[in-house]
């Protein structure tokens, strides 16, 4: 029934088009080097903050579903994934590409992520709203119990260190914690400067640390591009469809593998791996996965799609957004006065369904218009990197100074792009210190609401099953890394977990 | 302890492993400098409930502790990395691309942001893409004529503007 009405609401011809311009917008955002998902929805927010709060969000949205298809585009042709999620996707669509199969590569990618976003939206349908009502009842002590098994999984889900992983998330937490604290009015780590009295906003860190911290890293790798080209005609679509049904069981293994990845904190990129890695056990010709196989397209791109649509449903119901860029969006909600969480279903009905209702057309004109642009954009892709690097550099400038009007926050977001390239270059991941910068505050007062409540006793997060569960399942897996190591090393494989664990470069 | 990098000694700078500790350390210390403001304005338990500094407190000890574990890992291990963290051409590209890029920055204040962004391209694309004035002046210049479209008159959000722009009458 509110489906319907949010259907209503993109009746407005205006609400369609700004679909289509989002769409477009993603797909060259998931194409070009240095601007992903999380920083282009973070650059063009400002654009939206004189639209309507319902159209502003339904082009940011919009924005996202153009961002993951597009990155199957770049992993398909040049063997370069735009965008974390789609690594998994460069190891069939490009060896199938240099079969001369790239259009069928793509036509099964597009579908995949098409299938992967429609499943993932429709548990958001039915989800949601149930999440939500149960989620009203919810204290301090709950909220942070689900903040604290979020930043938990990110130790015992990530493929890092699990000290660096806890090192950058305090990092995100210290930042969010410079300026007026919002109980009791002081001043922290300010140091007597008015520059950070402001604090530091996550916008400007997301556009630093993967805008100007990628474009750093692609220009020390020498950037070649050396593509495939692609040709799309109706005919290649109308044969791949023809094939595509019969891996119905990898596409809805992926996508349920991505939308458990995509709610809890986990993200597309794993859920991309970890289907990929799935299909090619269960596959009748798992071993010649990696050779150009279309089951290995399927797979990885079912499952990032899946996850990045379903990473908004904590963000919508919760306020706890599952990914970077889910954190952006929230950033974008509270601009506009809008406090994500369970009351939103409740108070701001049409704007909830609203969106979740742009989520299926989205999905939708997203595949329409990939379909029917891929040249374009492959084209782009073939501009030389000395005249994209310098454009990508001024639009990210130009995203940082709009978000406060501040110069200052320029150069703060060039200190970002750095600190972003080392830490890429060292293993720390970077979802966790965005997310601590997004949540810090609101984690803060959860917790020091919960302690005031028991005054200062920390049994009060196991006052009841729901927050015992919680916190303790986060404890789980905060010393998960611990006990995979112990299992590893009673199983014999003593020599692999000592040190550091070396991860394949992905970018 | 860079000397025992194998491979091309020309191309070497640091090791991974040094990086790695000196991150750590820097870590450390901004952890130390949490933790110290903590105190300052109190981590304890004051007369209404927990103090400013009593998250922070705890946020500052996690940190010091982990980045100490990463840097005495990197020390202590068997199989430490040692290759080269960025050879020498890298290092000479990044810079290539990152000095100018804070030129540019620090120009936005004095030029406006259109006239600094087109001279930023315009330079980028002479020095590191060897390109003639045919190809570099459409981009230079269009750039921030779209953008100008976009933000000032579609969106209508401001940016900052200088004198080139006074002089057009905006």
């Amino acid at each position: 029934m509110s489906l319907i009405e949010g259907f209503g609401v993109l009746g407005d011809p205006m609400n369609i088009f700004y679909m289509f311009l989002g769409v477009t917008l993603g797909v060259l955002i998931g194409v070009l080097p240095g601007l992903g998902g999380a920083n282009g929805v973070a650059i063009l927010l400002p654009l939206t903050f004189a639209m309507s709060p319902v159209s502003a969000i339904i082009m940011l949205s919009s924005i996202y579903w153009g961002a993951l298809f597009g990155g199957a585009i770049t992993s398909v042709l040049f063997n370069i994934p735009g965008e974390p999620w789609s690594v998994a996707t460069t190891f069939d669509g490009h060896p199938m590409a240099q079969k001369g199969q790239a259009g069928q590569a793509l036509t099964a990618a597009f579908t995949s992520s098409f299938f992967g976003g429609t499943i993932a939206v429709l548990l958001l349908t039915f989800l949601a709203p149930v999440i939500a009502d149960f989620a009203l009842e919810f204290g301090p002590a709950e909220f942070f119990a689900v903040y604290l098994l979020t930043f938990c999984s990110f130790v015992g889900m990530g493929k890092e260190s699990p000290f660096k992983v806890i090192s950058a998330m305090m990092l995100g937490f210290a930042l969010a914690a410079v300026g007026i604290d919002t109980v009791t009015g002081q001043l922290r780590m300010t140091f007597g400067s008015i520059e950070l009295l402001r604090g530091f906003d996550f916008l400007i860190a997301v556009i630093g640390l993967f805008g100007v911290g990628e474009i750093l890293l692609t220009i020390e790798e020498g950037l070649a591009f050396k593509g495939k080209t692609a040709k799309i005609s109706p005919t290649i679509v109308w044969q791949t469809w023809k094939t595509l049904p019969k891996f119905w069981a990898t596409a809805i293994r992926g996508s349920i593998v991505g939308c458990w990845m995509g709610i809890t904190p986990g993200g597309a990129t794993p859920a991309s791996f970890m289907s990929y890695g799935l299909a090619k056990r269960f596959s009748k010709r798992g071993r010649f996965f990696g050779t150009g196989e279309i089951e290995g397209v399927v797979a990885p791109e079912c499952a990032a799609h899946a996850a990045g649509t379903s990473a908004l449903l904590p963000m919508l119901t919760l306020g706890i957004p599952g990914s970077p860029t889910a954190a952006v969006m929230l950033g974008g909600l509270l601009i506009w006065g809008l406090q994500p969480g369970p009351l939103l279903f409740v108070e701001q009905k049409e704007f909830v369904w609203g969106l979740i209702a742009s989520i299926y057309l989205g999905n939708l004109a997203g595949l329409i218009v990939v379909l029917t642009t891929v040249p374009i954009f492959a084209s782009i892709l073939r501009i030389p990197f000395s005249i994209i690097a310098p454009v990508i550099l001024v639009i990210c400038a130009v995203g940082a100074y709009t978000v406060h009007n501040a110069f200052g926050d320029i150069a703060v977001m060039l200190v970002f792009g750095v600190l972003g390239y080392l830490f890429k270059k060292l293993n720390y991941p970077l979802a966790p210190l965005v997310l601590a910068l997004v949540l810090g505050d609101m984690a803060e007062s959860a917790f020091r609401q919960s302690m005031l409540v028991s005054n200062g006793d920390v049994r009060v997060f196991w006052s009841n099953w729901l927050v015992g569960t919680l916190v303790t399942l986060a404890l789980l897996m905060l010393v998960w890394p611990l006990i995979s190591m112990l299992i590893a090393r009673v199983r014999g494989k003593k020599d692999e977990d000592d040190g550091e664990v070396e991860t394949v470069a992905s970018h | 302890m860079s000397h025992e990098a194998a491979g091309d000694r020309s191309e070497h700078t640091v090791s991974v492993r040094t990086v790695d500790v000196v991150v750590a350390v820097l870590f450390m210390v901004v952890a130390a400098v949490v933790m110290w403001d903590a105190l300052r304005i109190g981590a304890v338990w004051g007369v209404d409930g927990p103090d400013a500094g009593y998250f922070p407190f705890y946020i500052g000890l996690l940190m010091f502790l982990s980045s100490a574990a990463t840097a005495v890992m990197a020390v202590v291990t068997k199989t430490p990395d040692l290759s080269s963290f960025v050879e020498r051409g890298q290092l000479g590209m990044v810079l290539k691309v990152l000095v100018p890029t804070v030129i540019y920055v620090a120009l936005i204040p004095f030029l406006g942001l259109y006239a600094a962004s087109a001279i930023f391209i315009a330079f980028f694309m002479a020095w590191i893409g060897k390109y003639g004035p045919v190809t570099i002046v459409p981009v230079a210049i269009g750039v921030p004529v779209f953008l100008f479209v976009l933000f000032e008159i579609w969106f209508l959000v401001p940016l900052p503007k200088g004198p080139v722009e006074n002089l057009l009458g905006y």
